[in-house]
């Protein structure tokens, strides 16, 4: 396109000249090149969620063949060896594989559109995280299908994965999933920090950014925090195991305590940064359900910042069995107790805020109510493990079971789902099944609550975690038989949940632009979203754009081009505009280099020399990626010309 | 059962008020919580997606719900102190037990078995066993924790909370039976295949049984008396067993399996595996990967009247 | 989906070679550990090749360097059973060094299952009725890494304790020059 030509602007409704442009300019190529090449926001987190969920469902049925192993004393369902590997990957899985990546998917898709913004700030890094995260997770099940699964815990301590006791390569493959799922996290979450920061619509201040946004940026920062911590452990774990340095050998000068402090100086942020996007979910469907404002909107974004931040301090509660002295430990249970207090004020918010709405008892909203019955009873059991005393009798056995499945399920799975069914609308353009989710949360309640509370009991009770079976003499098995009934009836919900996904999507009737009557920009596209979000991007002047607006003032954003991807940079705080931005295009680089990448690391489980060498592909990779386009410096020069 | 609950000494004691007051305040605050949510639930109006959404409210229109929200913080806040200072209180309490006149005893743990030795200020009267720790009831104990291979976890749910075992690091635990009986302790660190099955037990005597046991401890093993004995100890010494298992007074002097000078004296096989009978005894060492696969202790195929006479001469190293 | 399909297979080919080195096999019942149990006819010490037809070979089974396994439990039984008394870590001192290219009587298999259940002259005690056949194996195996005969992803890494010697899996191969009697 010659620079003289005449620039279409964007402006106009739904099917005006400019939209058919934008969508001309931010579609995708067909086929599957263009699938490859996408760097749409949207495909990119839908392909995130998708993969998560089918994660989550390997893992879960891991979590279900354990429990039928447990079931009964001295069952024969499974060896040790296949345990050992079954909770390694169950949890690993879960964590790694599904619960943070799910969560960065659905911010990667949901932010634009809650910010008003066409994209993501780096959506090439994002696409190509995403083939990172793919490799990676099918290399670990490889190895697992190949008898070579992980098997040394999900928090892999050293000595039992370390070069002499890890025998083989599971614990490498460990090792490696961890740079795998670490890079991806870091790219996104920079990703996402990025265009919070500086992409949001013009006056969409700080303050008037939804809390979900808020979630998503603590998380991002957390992640940029402590993800490269347990990436260095892993890598000097491997070291030890691969090159024979002295790391973690006692014996040589090291310490075997070090990776601990390492690994959870990530892990307990790690479980906060699933945590808080799920806080965020619960302060997006309340005001909805509630039809009303949020009660202390500035409390909770101050709590959840509080909570990103003091996660950081209580790291060595997992550690409290250990020989550090316990005057350090007592300065822990003091952060853990204090973390709840920001936990404790969002909850106290979002009871105001509920007790002065008008409530509309669906799906997403009993899910809600669902967490606070079991996130409660989670953060409970964590101030009794945040004492020294009582941690030093509970940890390590069922109870602590309990208490985990009890936050994560309790404080992430059930906002997730009902996230699901808020969003479902919007992402596929088809309403859920009211009747069958109401089932299904029933269903799952229930069997969450029969299938994990026993568990405290079974750790009073004396039983460690992490055994293949034990004998009829100790008395667990009554309360393991009990567990196995409520997984059962997890499974149910579950399977029900997939049906309604199913049937859902084949439904013939449209989902409306709003169907929830909710305040946040999302809700102001159609469903699904065009591929470039807004014709025009709207400017804000309240928290809740689409309940309330101050009369007078410009309304949107007009005058960005439509036939490259243009967009708007805002300052930080006030989000006045500040520069336009033309946004990367589809490329297959970013497939290339997370291909290259992914060989890279795979070949470094085998040999010293592969992961030498095979650093060459990926720079070439990247070099390719990164290099200058002419005719692009074109295009952007032409539109850097005053119009 | 509610091993945890149910002390038998003065640490597991102290930790289990601390459960009793840490679980009614939360008891308390969850039910609170609960029922504030519910009242919330009930007594507001329903609403649908068509209605209008509640206007933003004036700044200062809703104090009484600033208030509400406040105090309920400052409850929270006022609890979790109490229960940090109730926890720091407890902290102390375990670190102040009395050590005089305390029992010396190291824990060694392995892959998967626990050798515990038992220290003297004169080195003659010092003794090892395994799997196995026999305490007089009274007296305190001071027990040295170390490593030999992964990391474990030493834990007696009715006397103490748990001290992880860490190569390189040596940890200390002190606790105080004060009722006779035997107390289960499962080894609480995943520590590799058979983690599940590497339990010891805690013998609480009464201070002259102990003496009896521990003296009956330090002497070599009593010289057969039968035939067969005889012959299993001669089995046991041109065998494999010698190369990996100790009996003193023999010439069976190794380190890497537990001391079997006198096996016959403990309540259970293979690090709580199994009880210490003779048929028990004989499936284990014909065959210890059928009840602990993966444990480092191979199978040995002997005829049957070797197997007896093996069984015969362990039996009576009491 | 076509792409996913793809990868998951070249990751899957990439491990297939993993599931032999990754088995762990517990339940080897063992004849020779009962010293009563020889077969009638054996002679006791016969330095040199192993006696025909009356030794376990390698290729009858029961050998397998290809497991990771297998070879860690060699390197724990070397250090159980003393073998760093004669041996030290490989450097030898009593007993010659076994991580050099000097195999005394062959580095294969065979020949180091006949050394240790037979023993050989000068020195080198029998472990016949001692050791489990399929423990004597595990050695061979661990033997054979220490001179860098096995695969670099099978051999045991470096041990947590005082370095005595580079790790095996890092060794370069000592295959024999030629059988020399010392």
């Amino acid at each position: 396109m010659s620079s003289r030509a005449k620039i279409l602007r964007d402006g106009g409704g739904w099917d005006s000249p400019a939209a058919k442009a934008l969508a001309r300019t931010w579609g995708d190529k067909p086929g599957l090149i263009g699938w490859i090449s996408t760097v749409d926001h949207k495909a990119i987190g839908r392909r995130f969620i998708v993969t998560a969920f089918g994660f989550f469902a390997l893992a879960g049925m891991m979590g279900g063949l354990m429990r039928h192993q447990l079931s009964v004393p001295s069952n024969t369902i499974v060896g040790p060896d296949f345990y050992n590997q079954l909770f390694t990957m169950h949890g690993t899985t879960m964590m790694f594989l599904f619960a943070v990546p799910v969560m960065q998917g659905i911010a990667v898709y949901l932010v634009p559109l809650m910010i008003g913004t066409r994209n993501t700030a780096f959506p090439r890094m994002t696409a190509c995280s995403y083939w990172i995260y793919l490799i990676g997770g099918l290399t670990l099940f490889a190895g697992f299908a190949f008898g070579t699964g992980a098997d040394a815990g999900w928090f892999a301590y050293v000595p039992l994965a370390g070069p002499e006791y890890g025998i083989g390569k599971r614990a490498d493959f460990w090792n490696v999933l961890v740079n795998f799922t670490e890079a991806m996290g870091l790219m996104v979450a920079v990703d996402i920090a990025t265009v919070i920061l500086k992409m949001r619509a013009p006056g969409m201040s700080l303050r008037r950014m939804p809390l979900f946004v808020w979630a998503s940026l603590v998380m991002a920062f957390m992640i940029i925090f402590s993800m490269p911590t347990v990436m260095l452990g892993a890598n000097l774990v491997q070291l030890d195991r691969m090159l024979g340095t002295h790391f973690f050998n006692p014996a040589e000068g090291g310490d075997v305590l070090l990776w601990q402090h390492m690994f959870w100086f990530f892990g307990h942020p790690e479980v906060y940064f699933i945590f808080i996007p799920a806080l965020g979910f619960v302060s997006a469907i309340i005001p909805t359900f509630a039809r009303r404002p949020m009660f202390g909107h500035d409390a909770i974004v101050l709590s959840l910042i509080a909570t990103g931040f003091l996660s950081f301090g209580l790291w060595v509660h997992h550690m409290f069995a250990t020989n550090i002295p316990e005057l350090g430990k007592s300065f822990f249970t003091a952060m853990s107790f204090m973390i709840a207090i920001p936990t404790a004020v969002q909850i106290f918010c979002w009871i105001a805020t509920l007790a002065t709405g008008r409530l509309n008892f669906r799906t997403p909203l009993l899910f809600v109510l669902g967490f606070f019955f079991v996130l409660l009873i989670g953060g409970l059991t964590g101030i009794i493990l945040g004492s020294v005393p009582l941690d030093l009798q509970v940890t390590d056995t069922y109870f602590v079971v309990a208490h985990l499945h009890y936050v994560l399920v309790g404080g992430a799975v059930f906002p997730l789902l009902g996230a699901f069914f808020y969003w479902f609308p919007k992402v596929t353009g088809h309403m859920m099944s009211e009747r069958m989710g109401q089932w299904q949360f029933w269903l799952f309640f229930i069997g969450v609550n029969v299938t994990f509370f026993p568990m405290h009991q079974l750790g009073l009770d004396g039983m460690p975690r992490r055994v293949y079976t034990y004998l009829a003499e100790s008395g667990w098995g009554t309360l393991n038989l009990v567990s196995i009934i409520g997984a059962v009836v997890v499974d149910m919900s579950m399977l029900l949940f997939v049906l309604n996904v199913v049937l859902s999507l084949f439904r013939r009737e449209r989902a409306a632009e709003n169907p929830w009557g909710a305040p946040t920009l999302e809700w102001a596209v159609p469903s699904p979203p065009p591929p470039f979000n807004f014709v025009v991007l709207p400017v804000v002047s309240s928290r809740e754009p689409l309940w309330s607006r101050e009369t007078g003032g410009a309304t949107h954003v007009s005058g960005l081009a439509t036939g490259t991807r243009e967009g708007l940079v805002t300052t930080v705080l006030d989000a006045v505009p500040d520069v336009r931005y033309i946004y990367p295009s589809p490329g297959i680089w970013p497939f290339v280099a997370a291909l290259a990448v992914a060989g890279w690391l795979i070949w470094s489980i085998f040999s010293v020399r592969g992961a030498l060498w095979g650093m060459i592909p990926p720079t070439i990779a990247f070099i390719a990626w990164f290099w200058p386009r002419k005719r692009e410096n074109d295009q952007h020069l032409a539109l850097e010309k005053r119009p | 059962m509610n091993a945890v609950l149910d002390p038998a000494g003065p640490q597991a004691a102290h930790i289990a008020e601390l459960w009793w007051v840490t679980l009614a305040v939360c008891a308390l605050v969850f039910v609170a919580v609960l029922a504030v949510l519910a009242w919330g639930l009930w007594r507001a109006p329903r609403g649908d997606p068509q209605m209008v959404p509640g206007a933003r409210p004036a700044p200062g229109a809703e104090k009484h719900l600033i208030r509400w929200v406040t105090a309920a913080t400052v409850i929270s806040t006022i609890l979790l102190s109490g229960l940090l200072v109730a926890s720091v209180a407890t902290d102390r309490e375990l670190a102040q037990l009395s050590l005089t006149n305390a029992l010396n005893v190291r824990v060694k743990a392995h892959q998967w078995w626990w050798e515990v030795t038992y220290d003297d200020p004169q080195p003659e009267r010092m003794f090892a066993t395994a799997n196995e720790l026999r305490i007089p009831v009274g007296r305190p104990v001071l027990v040295t924790l170390d490593s030999g291979d992964v990391i474990h976890s030493f834990w007696v749910p009715r006397l103490h909370g748990k001290k992880d075992l860490i190569p390189g690091r040596t940890a200390t635990i002190q606790l105080r039976a004060d009722k006779a009986g035997e107390y289960h302790g499962p080894c609480a660190e995943y520590c590799g295949l058979q983690h599940a099955f590497m339990a010891f037990e805690v013998i609480a005597l009464p201070p002259e049984q102990f003496e009896t046991w521990a003296e009956a401890q330090r002497k070599p093993a009593a010289d057969p008396e039968d035939a067969a004995a005889r012959r299993g100890r001669e089995l046991f010494l041109s065998g494999s067993c010698m190369l990996c298992h100790a009996i003193h007074g023999t010439t069976a002097n190794a380190r890497t399996a537990p001391d079997l000078t006198h096996i016959a004296s403990r309540t259970r096989l293979g690090a709580g595996r199994l009880a210490n009978t003779p048929q028990d005894l004989a499936a284990w060492i014909a065959d210890p990967q059928k009840f602990k696969p993966g444990v480092n202790m191979p199978a040995h195929l002997l005829p049957d009247d070797d197997l007896k006479a093996l069984v015969a001469y362990l039996g009576m190293l009491k | 989906m076509k792409i996913t399909g793809a990868i998951g297979l070249a990751a899957a080919i990439v491990v297939v070679a993993g599931c032999e080195r990754e088995q762990r096999e517990f339940d080897k019942p063992s004849i020779s550990s009962n010293p009563r149990a020889q077969a009638a006819g054996m002679s006791a010490l016969q330095p040199g090749a192993p006696g025909r037809g009356m030794q376990p070979t390698a290729s009858a089974g029961g050998y397998n360097e290809k497991s990771a396994y297998e070879i860690a439990q060699g390197k724990q039984l070397y250090r159980w059973y003393n073998c760093v008394g004669c041996h030290a870590q490989g450097g030898g001192g009593i007993g010659p060094a076994l991580m050099d290219d000097q195999w005394i009587y062959g580095s294969t298999p065979d020949a180091i299952f006949a050394t240790i259940v037979e023993g050989r002259p000068n020195g080198m005690p029998s472990f016949r009725g001692r050791i489990p056949e399929a423990q004597v194996w595990q050695l061979v195996a661990y033997v054979r890494s220490m001179g860098g005969l096995v695969s670099s992803d099978v051999a045991p890494n470096r041990s947590d304790g005082l370095l005595g010697a580079p790790p095996e899996g890092l060794r370069e191969p000592k295959r024999p020059a030629e059988n020399k009697p010392k």
